[in-house]
């Protein structure tokens, strides 16, 4: 698995995704600036961090979902490349094209940072290999914009073809109520896309691989990746 | 030639913004507020000199760029 991260202006968990990456695969990703017009050739995974890419300006993730480098990854993903978007990087494939809905304020209005348990919705993906199906995991989030939504018509399909891929849930995988940290449809928490091979998720699984920081449960979905 | 876009959320997408300025100003005492909904407004100078052309580069980028469609209606007025 040969790996590329993406830094746009206001990026900032590129380091982490980076980190992740090598742990599970034992070898560094790419740096592609968003600047670039081309991925680094036998790229298969291509990585949109975390962070604020250009301020959070216009809206989140829009003026960098129309980057240069997004035309290439956009045909990485039509030629059924593996993308990961975290938390702006979402952002940036909703705004993006590459994936359906949009990230709307939270719905308490408040930017949210704490642990965060996801329940695993399909573990038969590239990205979810070496987890159980209907398994809590705990991984964190930090964002202001998290609150998915998308046309009616969207969410059903979604839901009818088993492309979400993790939902908002409390330590025993119970989903929603108090658990909805930002009001999303459906405690939708990531997405897939038709072919399954791009999610673009909230929660930053990148940021529990240690145990020093509080957990590894992220580390199932890189290792995942590193066996696709 | 000059021109306004304004971006509003489409009706039935929740505006937690709009609802806090909602709440805010029924505090202030204003009265009579039944609702608020915000949004965005684009100033903007073109190049262009006639109306239509001015029209069909506003629309492209309200399309690609100012407005999100999925959530957002946007309204062009060349001033």
């Amino acid at each position: 698995m040969r790996a590329a991260v993406v830094t746009f202006p206001g990026s900032n968990r590129e380091g982490d995704a980076a980190r992740a990456v090598k742990q599970a695969t034992g070898r560094a990703p790419d740096a592609v600036w968003h600047a670039d017009t081309a991925l680094p050739a036998g790229v298969d995974l291509v990585i949109l961090p975390g962070g604020f890419s250009y301020g959070d300006y216009l809206r989140c993730g829009a003026i960098a979902g129309r980057a240069p480098i997004m035309d290439a990854v956009r045909a990485h993903a039509a030629r059924g490349g593996y993308v990961l978007g975290i938390c702006n990087g979402f952002q940036i494939l909703c705004e993006g094209g590459l994936l359906p809905g949009v990230l709307m304020r939270n719905r308490d209005l408040r930017f949210v940072c704490r642990m965060q348990h996801l329940r695993v919705e399909r573990a038969d993906t590239a990205f979810t290999r070496r987890y159980a199906k209907g398994q809590a995991i705990a991984v964190c989030i930090a964002h202001g914009e998290g609150n998915y939504e998308a046309h009616d018509e969207t969410i059903r399909a979604l839901e009818g073809e088993g492309r979400v891929a993790f939902r908002y849930c409390d330590a025993r995988g119970v989903v929603g109520g108090a658990a909805n940290p930002n009001g999303s449809t459906n405690d939708i928490a990531g997405v897939y896309s038709d072919n399954l091979r791009v999610l673009g998720m909230m929660p930053h699984p990148e940021n529990l691989i240690d145990p020093l920081v509080g957990g590894v449960d992220g580390r199932g979905l890189f290792e995942s990746l590193a066996a696709a | 030639m000059k021109a306004r876009v304004v971006v509003t959320l489409k009706t039935g997408v929740l505006d937690p913004q709009g609802k806090a300025i909602e709440g805010a100003l029924a505090s202030l005492g204003v009265p009579g507020v039944a609702s608020v909904r915000q949004g965005k407004v684009f100033d903007i100078d073109l190049a262009a000199a006639d109306r239509a052309g001015a029209e069909a580069a506003l629309k492209q980028a309200c399309e690609k760029l100012l407005a999100n469609t999925v959530v957002e209606n946007y309204r062009i007025e060349i001033l």
